[in-house]
């Protein structure tokens, strides 16, 4: 397995968060507290505005995961990957009309028992600098 | 919250129709989880759950324990190993291993029956605030 890709940065993704796409995905997930529908309910609870479940992560990093799988000097086999593992670590909360930049890294990359792991890092960052998210994606791949 | 204590049972039946919406809310349209088709031929029973949905309810169980408050969850960390699937309940469990600084520290999992769909979650809840 070639491995002199790790450490390899891909491209920022700029997420532009709506209170729409907060409301839309809070109801997908059953997130039914009103501090993720109702401006007024965020505010009195110390938010800025409608603010986002935690797992919102996913929705503004998939911009910068997305190329990084696809990566073609990676040349990962999409139909045979499956996701491993998944880790979070959240800081400042998400709200609507911030504007959330993320940043992708292959962090490592390994073959255990015939599958090869793909290990990734991004970091998620507020447009005041703070960090919202750091999270690690572990994607397998079965057999090739 | 205290050590040994177990969370509330978060429960959940996402519908057959839920992968769509998941899908839509979250950008991941892949196949599998939304054409019931293309997933048998790739070897698959049929649709199944995106795993970071199935990972969002093992959140949401941890936000509830903690009151509600979307700040409290600090961090999740989860492996998935069996397939979710439409129309079966989703059933969150969790116990408190230690409780340090304010911080919970939660061993978690979700099944569906006796298919543990996320094992070895931990996650970290900030208490009181």
């Amino acid at each position: 397995m070639d491995t002199s890709k790790v450490g390899k940065e891909y491209p920022a993704f700029e997420y532009e968060v709506g209170r729409e796409k907060i409301r839309e995905y809070a109801n997908a997930v059953g997130e039914s507290s009103p501090v993720h529908q109702d401006r007024d309910a965020a505010k009195a609870a110390g938010f800025r505005d409608v603010v986002a479940p935690p797992m919102f992560v996913v929705v503004y990093s998939a911009g910068a995961m997305g190329p990084a799988i696809l990566d073609p000097e990676l040349g990962i086999n999409l139909m045979l990957m499956v996701h491993g593992g998944q880790e979070f670590v959240w800081g400042e909360p998400v709200c609507a009309g911030d504007t959330v930049t993320t940043k992708a890294t292959l962090e490592d990359m390994y073959e255990k028992d015939g599958r090869k792991f793909y290990v990734f890092g991004s970091v998620s960052t507020n447009q005041d600098g703070q960090e919202t998210a750091r999270a690690t994606w572990t994607n397998i791949v079965r057999g090739g | 919250m205290n050590e040994g204590d177990a969370i509330p049972e978060l429960r959940v039946t996402p519908d057959r129709y839920l992968p769509h919406r998941y899908a839509g809310a979250s950008g991941d349209f892949n196949p599998i989880h939304i054409d019931p088709e293309f997933a048998k031929n790739v070897g698959l029973p049929g649709s199944i759950l995106h795993g970071l949905y199935s990972m969002a309810q093992v959140a949401r169980a941890q936000t509830e324990a903690a009151g509600g408050d979307p700040g409290a969850l600090r961090r999740l960390s989860v492996q998935f190993r069996g397939m979710g699937f439409p129309e079966q309940e989703i059933v969150v469990t969790g116990t408190v291993r230690e409780v340090r600084d304010g911080v919970a520290v939660v061993e978690t999992e979700a099944a569906q029956g006796e298919n543990r769909i996320i094992r070895n979650a931990e996650a970290e809840i900030k208490l009181g605030g």
